[in-house]
């Protein structure tokens, strides 16, 4: 019984918690590494992390509206990854690298 | 054709020759242009002549054709209709206008048939005669202030014509600048009047026009007609805007001849004459205006007495002559004013073409102690400028006489004249005699003094033609307005003039007019007129005496008379003056102006706003690194910033 009064004790606020930890480690991931790979799954890292937040509070408000949100952001982030990925094919074609300095050639 | 067509016609006439002339300006080809504008003007005159006979027709209380355009200018109550009117006064204009113009165009394809400019020289006398019609037509103070601006713009134009010649580009820019001084004293009496009457339509002015005279010098009428009449100084060339006129000189001649003796200068005349019942009205403003006129009609003889251009000494004529007029609407004899200002126009029109003829043939020499004996070489031009001379000088019977009479007679009989104002009338008559004889004296007749490698021949036919019928004109145009005390002798020549013009005339109201004026004098008359003229003769005499009988005679007097003919001859030193008194001091300050405030102040100002945007621009420029991370952590950062202040509330 232990395990389910893990289970029970657990509230919203640690699902919170864990996804403001995780969106933090995106966006640092965002911020500081210069492969363009590594951002695009840290930008995954970050929209997981709202989802988790989505589903805590649809859980804990007995609402399912917000499980229908994070549907639709799986798909974008499914798109976003598809177009971030042809991008990098691009720039290591151009390259050989997936740096994200070479961006800014397209500075105007 | 109805009169709306035919007034519609007689403006765009000019416009148009305007528009076809001013569009091909480069061309030299002076049949073609001359043609064209000539023609265009032509047109004018037959609708003048239309429009006059039509007005003839009409009954006495209907003499007034008005064709109303379109709707010009509608604010909340305001409201001005380009509108144009063909009356007893409008009408004589246009006929002077349109009929001396045809005339000049014609001269000025003879005269100008050298010029390179000759296209644009003629687009530019159709504009004159366009923007000139709307100034006589025009049926509100604004339409005609319209015409009043465009007339100022074609004088300066034409004066400064040959404006590689600096001189003469200066001498149209003062003409401008100088009008520009009335004009703003213009607008300055519309305003007052349209805050009084709450109009600017003249013949709803007129009628509202107090029937009581206006005492004071700060009442509305008065301040608003005397401002008025400064800008008829400027347009009019009197003191003390006079000085442009002299050197209007610059201008072609033909351009003298239209712009600076018969049309545009009487312009000033005409608006007083189509105003009579406001300026009747104010007595004060009539006294300044005969005063000023007296003033200039003495004056400018006396300098056109010390010229040896034979342009400026008609120059100063011709502002001579407008001081009669001026003389005579501020006597309130409109009616004589008016006659001035037509016979004016015929023989002052017929004396510039003349000299314009004796400077082409003399090949554009206008020193006239460089001609003399001219009467040989030219005898079309000396026979036309003859008659001239004679209806200038006032010799009886000539047209200068019935008008100039009757202006005398008025200034010393009218309730508003004076004895004084006939005295200077008659110094001025006196004067103008012997000016015209010395030019006359010097250019056609007594010895020649023409250089030999100059030969002077006759004009062509197409510069004489019109001399002849101005000459015809000069000598029989007095007809239409000869006094009751001559025409009872002469088989009881009724006075056209007076009747033409009385419905449109307000007389002097009665209360001003004591026993001397209603009884009949016709002896005083008789006696005053024989005075003048024959003063004018001797003096006419003497001026033969002194260039013809004894040549040496003029030169001892000039000696005898010493500082004085010095004085004279530098025009009395009125542009110095102008220089000393007005123009330097605007000079100096505004170059103070330029070195301490707008350097010190205006300069600094801007240099210190670009500064500031150069140095904004540097620091937020450093934020635009093209670094996408550096992008997203300002995303971030702005994130928190805003989130906090949501969460911390």
């Amino acid at each position: 019984m232990q395990s389910s009064d893990i289970l029970s004790t657990i509230g919203l606020e640690h699902y919170l918690v864990v996804s403001a930890i995780l969106f933090a480690m995106g966006m640092a991931g965002v911020l500081m590494r210069r492969n363009l790979i590594v951002m695009m799954m840290s930008i995954e890292l970050m929209l997981n992390a709202v989802n988790l937040s989505f589903v805590a509070f649809s859980k804990f408000n007995n609402n399912s509206e917000a499980q229908v949100m994070v549907f639709f952001v799986m798909t974008i982030a499914a798109a976003e990854a598809a177009v971030g990925l042809a991008l990098a094919v691009a720039i290591f074609k151009r390259f050989k690298e997936v740096n994200i300095r070479f961006f800014e050639h397209l500075k105007g | 054709m109805n009169h709306q067509t035919l007034i519609a016609i007689l403006l765009l006439s000019p416009l148009i020759g305007f528009l076809i002339n001013g569009l091909r300006y480069k061309s030299t080809n002076y049949v073609i242009a001359g043609t064209v504008a000539t023609l265009a003007v032509a047109t004018s005159f037959v609708c003048a002549i239309m429009l006059f006979l039509g007005l003839v027709d009409a009954p006495v209380e209907s003499r007034r054709l008005t064709a109303d355009f379109f709707n010009w200018i509608a604010v909340d109550n305001f409201k001005i209709n380009a509108g144009f009117v063909v009356d007893q006064i409008s009408a004589i204009m246009i006929l002077i206008i349109t009929g001396v113009g045809s005339l000049i165009h014609l001269f000025s394809i003879g005269y100008m048939h050298h010029d390179k400019g000759v296209t644009k020289y003629f687009a530019y006398l159709n504009l004159f005669v366009f923007n000139m019609l709307i100034l006589v037509l025009g049926d509100s103070l604004l339409t005609m202030f319209v015409g009043w601006e465009g007339v100022g713009l074609c004088s300066y134009l034409l004066i400064g014509f040959w404006f590689s010649d600096s001189a003469k580009a200066a001498a149209g820019m003062k003409a401008f600048i100088t009008n520009r001084i009335g004009d703003g004293a213009f607008l300055l009496g519309m305003f007052i009047l349209f805050m009084t009457f709450g109009t600017l339509n003249m013949y709803e002015l007129n009628a509202l026009a107090p029937t009581t005279v206006e005492a004071s010098w700060l009442g509305a009428v008065t301040l608003g007609t005397l401002l008025l009449f400064v800008g008829a100084t400027g347009k009019s060339a009197q003191i003390p805007l006079y000085v442009w006129l002299p050197d209007a000189m610059a201008g072609p001649t033909p351009v003298s001849a239209l712009i600076h003796a018969a049309t545009m200068v009487t312009a000033g005349v005409y608006m007083i004459i189509r105003l009579n019942p406001l300026f009747i009205a104010a007595p004060n403003t009539m006294m300044v205006i005969a005063t000023i006129g007296a003033a200039t009609a003495v004056l400018a003889a006396t300098i056109g007495l010390t010229q040896y251009d034979i342009k400026k000494v008609l120059a100063y004529s011709t502002v001579s002559q407008l001081g009669y007029m001026f003389l005579a609407v501020g006597v309130g004899a409109f009616g004589a004013g008016m006659m001035h200002l037509m016979t004016h126009a015929f023989f002052k029109a017929l004396m510039f073409l003349g000299s314009g003829s004796v400077i082409h043939g003399m090949h554009e020499e206008q020193d006239i102690r460089k001609m003399g004996g001219l009467k040989k070489y030219m005898p079309i031009t000396h026979a036309t400028f003859f008659m001239g001379w004679l209806a200038i000088i006032g010799f009886p019977l000539f047209s200068g006489f019935f008008s100039k009479d009757e202006i005398l007679w008025k200034a010393f009989s009218s309730p508003r004249g004076h004895e004084l104002f006939w005295v200077a009338g008659v110094i001025g008559a006196v004067l103008t005699a012997f000016y015209m004889t010395r030019l006359m004296a010097l250019t056609f007749w007594g010895q020649s003094r023409v250089d030999k490698n100059v030969h002077p021949h006759e004009s062509t036919a197409l510069m004489t033609v019109p001399l002849i019928i101005l000459a015809i004109l000069s000598v029989v145009g007095g007809f239409v307005g000869v006094p009751h005390v001559i025409g009872q002798y002469l088989g009881h020549i009724p006075n056209f003039w007076e009747h033409w013009l009385e419905p449109v005339i307000k007389a002097i109201p009665a209360n001003e007019m004591t026993a001397f004026h209603s009884e009949n004098h016709e002896a005083l008359e008789w006696s005053l007129m024989g005075t003048s003229v024959s003063l004018a003769m001797i003096s006419a005499l003497t001026a033969y005496m002194f260039y013809i009988v004894k040549p040496g005679a003029s030169e001892k007097f000039k000696k005898l008379l010493g500082p004085i003919y010095n004085l004279v001859n530098n025009k009395y030193f009125v542009d110095e003056m102008y220089f000393a008194g007005i123009i330097n001091p605007i000079i100096r300050q505004s170059k103070n102006l330029w070195q301490y405030v707008d350097v010190n102040f205006i300069d600094k100002m801007t240099y210190w706003t670009s500064d500031v945007v150069n140095g904004g621009g540097k620091v937020v420029r450093s934020f635009q690194t093209g670094n996408m991370q550096q992008y997203a952590m300002y995303i971030g950062v702005g994130l928190v910033i805003v989130l906090s202040f949501v969460l911390m509330r």
